[in-house]
Parts: C-alpha cells; structure tokens; sequence
C-alpha cells in the first residue's frame, strides 16, 4: 500500500528553472525509501512541495491518502520533517522550542512523550540551552525532536548525515531503525550511494529533476556495485596474457595499469586468486587500489540503459 | 479551528515579548512618559486649556495611540519577518494549520502586546495628569480597534519587507510624522483652513480624534467618521491579507 503516491508531479519556479519533471513516484507504509541525487538534482525541492513548504506547478500528491492542498489537515499532520539547513530559533531553549512544535502541529501538550524524544537522542541534560549554544550537531538533533515531537507516521530527512559525525550517524540510523519497526515510513536523501545502501529499504535516484529509477535496495546495489581493481605495473605490457582471459581485464595508461571489474556484491571476487595468478607469472606492481564507481559514473550508465 | 496551533504561536511570541521585556513593553512606556513630564506637565502649565481640557490630558490620548499604532506595527512586522529571515517559516507552512489560524496567533499576539503597552502608559499617565474617561465602552473599542488594524498593516510589511532597514523605515518615516501632524498635541481648529484640509488625509487624524472624544467628548471630526475611517483602514488591510495568502507571495515559492 502507498503512503504517498506523486502523480505527474512537475515544478517551475519563479525564476523559469524548471526543478521537477513529471515525477510519479509511490513510497511503501512503513519503508525507508532514499532519494539518492547530486547536488540541485530536485531533491529539497521535491520534499519542501510535499510537506506544503512550496506549491507545485502541476501534479498530484496524496499523501496518507489525503490530497496534500485540498486536505492539507490530514495531510501534513500525519508528516514529521528534518530540514536540510539547520534553521532553529537562536533565543529559545531546547525544550521550549521542541514542545512548540508539537503544538503548531495541533497536538495537545504531553510533556511525557517531549521528555522521551529528548531523551531519545541525548538532548535531555541540553533541555534547557539556548539553541544558539548548540553545536551544529546538536541542532541536527533538536531538528529531529521538533520532527517526532507530534508523532508523525511520515517521516521526512532531508540530507541527515550533513555535518554529522560518526557516532551521530550510528544512533540517527538506530533510531531511524527503531522508528520503522514502530510503523513509521522514512524518506531520507542522501548524495551518497554507501548511505543509501546501509539504511534503505528501495532507493529512488533523481537527477536533473528526473526520478531515474526506483528499486529494491539489493537489486539496485547489484546494478550500481561493480567495482574496480587497479593494478601499478613495474613494466608495461602491450597485450592482456591470453591465460588471464577469463576475467575480462583492460591495460590502460600505455599498458602501465591493469584494471579488473568485478562485482562487490559477490560472495567471490576472484581478487585473491588472480593476485596468486599475476605472481606465478611474475607480473609485478607497484600499487594497487581499488574504487567504486563514482555517483556520477552511475548516472550516465543508468541513463544509458533506459 | 485548529486551538493548539493557534495557541503554540500565541504563546511563542508572548513569551519572546516576555524575555526581551526590555524592548517591547518598558522602553514604549518610558518615552512616552517623558512626553507627558515635558509636554503635559512642564510646557503645558504655561499653556491655556484647550476646550475646557488642560494641555497635559488634552495630549494624552494622541500619546496612547502614537505607541500604539508603532508598537502594532513593529511588534507584527518582527514577528512574521524574522521567521521568514531566518528560515523557521518552514515549520509553521508545514504545519496542518489555515493561513487564518497562522494570522491569529501572530496577528493576536501583536495586538495584545501594543495593547499592554498602550494600558500601562495610560496607567502611568494617571501619575503624572489627571484625567477621566467619559465613554470606557468607546475607549476600549478604539484601542482594541486600532491595535488589530495595524497589527495586520505590520503583518503585511513583514511579508513584504526586504530586510531590517525597511522594517524600521515605514514606523520611523511614515508612521511617527503622520501621527505627530495628526492632532496628538493640538487640535484641527487650531491650524489655518488650507491645512485643515489637508490633515482630513491624514489616517492618525481620525483614530486620535475619536480616541479623545472617548476620553473628554470633544473631537475633531465626528466620531462616526473616526469609526468607518478605521474600519475601512482594517477592511483594506484584511483584503490585502487575504491577497497574499490566496498567491502565497512571498511566503511559498
Ligand atoms: N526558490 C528557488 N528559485 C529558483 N530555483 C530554485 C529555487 N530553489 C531551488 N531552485 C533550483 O532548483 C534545483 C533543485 O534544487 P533542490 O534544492 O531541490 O536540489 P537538491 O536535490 O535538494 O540539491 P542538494 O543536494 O544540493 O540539496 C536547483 O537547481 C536549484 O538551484
Ligand atoms: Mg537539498
């Protein structure tokens, strides 16, 4: 069932800039669904017209089953959002500005419910600070109280790992984890496909204002995971050695660099062995390193096969 | 009507009035009572009364409503710009609230906020001149009257305002002239035919002079037309509001 579904959804800003392109796009009860895109892909863009922050151009969108503009009540008071910029009140105390929230969205005060958010994400002994002596991190964190202060079944995170460190981004994922296993159906975008990969249920890309594809995680990852081995050579070679056929190797860089593609996800990369291989046959090297493909490589390939 | 929303926002800026108590309610009610100590009680000893009112109450309601019309509109334009400025607007566009809802629990609390203000300098006025209040009915109406009707002017200037600057400009420049040359410190009569007539284009002219009518009686225009000049004022002000909610400028893009 469809928490949210796009119809035909398209937005021209004032300016003429076209930022969404008839998008259709449906997101599972109780999923974590990434939006995966580079920078002005239309990612904020596509939130910010959900949540009723910007009008749409044309287009549908239901969400929990409710028109987002002719029911926008039920609409957005089943949404929770986490901004990509850290906008909070500079003067107001972490706890009064949490529990304002709450009551913008049209809930009755229920201190029980603010003080286990708070306590939730290691806000509570901050209850009381001013929001302007928190760090940038911690705002983060105080985003995401203001989010789940009126409990909402929809939850939007909008760039959640920017300028969060590590062990931030353990709890946001736990605790991104624990809400799903309560019913809650998550939406978070990301640039970054290892992001999207550890956390995500389906993955949806956009780029250009396009959603390109919308997959299961492990389908996708099978997709976009090849990954790359590149070997240094001491010496160069003009051909690929006809017993190393097998796995499709390319010289490249004049015959210095021996480049295998494999595919990450795979219990057998085949790596070990055609290291014992290169060794048997005296094939030296320098160096050797090995890359995912880039998001930018990934683009252009989907694209090409649609 | 959605009450806890409306209530959050109320509250929310109540309480900023609260913490910056400084600005928004004593330094209102300190100025104008220097007014009353230089203007009422120094100068105006030596100055005749002006139809049977001493100097010192005659200027008194034209006082109240000079802070109350700045303190209206400072007090709504800073509410709604400074979310707009600083990005906050996001929560309250995405909140499961009607644009009237947003409208009263800002436009509320500005109003309520000027009204404190414009209670306690006539509070404070009693210390220094005497004075009575022949039509309270009247009076409160005024008050009420003008502090919602720019209150919403300061609504719209804080949508349509660009930056602080032009926050400031519009009471310092337009406001405070137009009410100084409205008949707080002297009454129509007094001034020679040609400006007579023109001061009848002046807005503040018919809120002071119903507002003392309130307080002694006497008036400068009749109170009807003071009522239908301030009631026109609002109706012009909630169409514009209503305006730039039905296009969502400056708020959506
Ligand atoms: N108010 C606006 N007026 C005109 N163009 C805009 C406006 N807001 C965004 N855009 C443009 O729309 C495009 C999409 O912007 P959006 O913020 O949705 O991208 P994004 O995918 O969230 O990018 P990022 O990863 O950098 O956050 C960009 O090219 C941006 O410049
Ligand atoms: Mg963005």
């Amino acid at each position: 069932m469809s928490i949210i579904s796009i119809k035909q959804l398209s937005k021209t800003y004032a300016s003429g800039f076209k930022a969404l392109k008839n998008i259709n796009l449906e997101i599972r009860a109780g999923e974590i669904f990434a939006l995966l895109g580079p920078n002005g892909a239309g990612k904020t863009t596509l939130i910010s017209i959900i949540c009723g922050i910007v009008s749409p151009s044309s287009g549908e969108v239901l969400a929990g089953g409710h028109n987002i503009i002719s029911e926008y009540r039920a609409a957005r008071s089943k949404i929770g959002l986490v901004p990509q910029e850290l906008t909070t009140d500079a003067f107001e105390s972490v706890w009064s500005t949490v529990n304002f929230s709450r009551g913008l969205f049209g809930k009755p005060k229920d201190h029980a419910h603010v003080e286990k958010v708070l306590r939730q994400l290691s806000l509570w002994d901050k209850k009381d600070t001013r929001l302007r002596a928190l760090s940038g991190g911690m705002k983060r964190r105080v985003l995401i109280a203001k989010a789940l202060s009126h409990e909402p079944e929809i939850l939007f995170l909008d760039e959640p790992s920017a300028g969060v460190d590590v062990e931030l981004r353990r709890d946001m994922w736990n605790m991104v984890r624990e809400l799903r296993e309560s019913g809650v159906t998550i939406i978070l975008t990301t640039h970054y496909i290892e992001e999207a990969e550890e956390i995500a249920d389906r993955i949806g890309v956009i780029n250009g204002g396009e959603i390109i594809i919308v997959e299961e995680k492990t389908e996708l990852m099978q997709k976009l995971g090849k990954k790359e081995l590149r070997l240094q050579l001491k010496t160069a070679m003009t051909k690929v050695p006809d017993d190393l056929f097998d796995y499709n190797l390319n010289l490249e860089a004049d015959g210095t660099e021996l480049v295998y593609s494999f595919d990450a996800k795979q219990e057998h990369t085949g790596i070990a062995e055609l290291l014992r291989k290169l060794y048997k046959k005296d094939i030296d090297f320098k160096d050797l390193n090995s890359s995912k493909s880039s998001l930018e490589e990934i683009f252009v390939e989907l694209v090409k096969e649609q | 009507m959605n009450f806890n929303s409306i209530s959050a926002i109320y509250s929310f800026e109540v309480a900023r009035a609260w913490r910056t108590i400084g600005q928004t309610i004593a330094a209102p009610v300190v100025s104008t009572c220097l007014y009353f100590i230089v203007f009422g009680t120094a100068i105006g000893s030596r100055m005749g009364s002006i139809e049977g009112v001493s100097y010192a109450a005659f200027i008194i309601p034209g006082l109240v409503m000079m802070s109350l019309l700045t303190q209206s509109i400072s007090n709504a334009s800073f509410g709604i710009f400074f979310p707009r400025f600083s990005g906050t607007i996001f929560e309250v566009l995405s909140a499961p609230i009607s644009y009237f809802e947003i409208l009263l629990g800002y436009v509320g609390a500005a109003a309520s906020k000027s009204l404190i203000v414009g209670l306690l300098i006539l509070i404070t006025a009693r210390l220094f001149v005497d004075y009575n209040i022949q039509h309270p009915f009247w009076m409160i109406t005024f008050l009420i009257l003008t502090a919602v009707t720019f209150s919403l002017f300061g609504f719209i200037l804080g949508i349509v305002a660009n930056g602080f600057d032009q926050l400031q400009v519009v009471p310092l420049m337009i406001i405070t002239p137009l009410a100084f040359l409205g008949g707080t410190f002297y009454s129509i009569d007094m001034l020679p035919p040609f400006w007579q007539t023109v001061t009848l284009f002046n807005p503040v002219v018919y809120l002071v002079s119903g507002f003392r009518w309130s307080f002694y009686g006497i008036s400068d225009v009749s109170i009807l037309t003071s009522v239908s000049m301030i009631s026109l004022f609002l109706v012009g002000c909630v169409l514009i509001v209503w305006q730039i909610f039905a296009t969502g400028y400056r708020l959506k893009d």
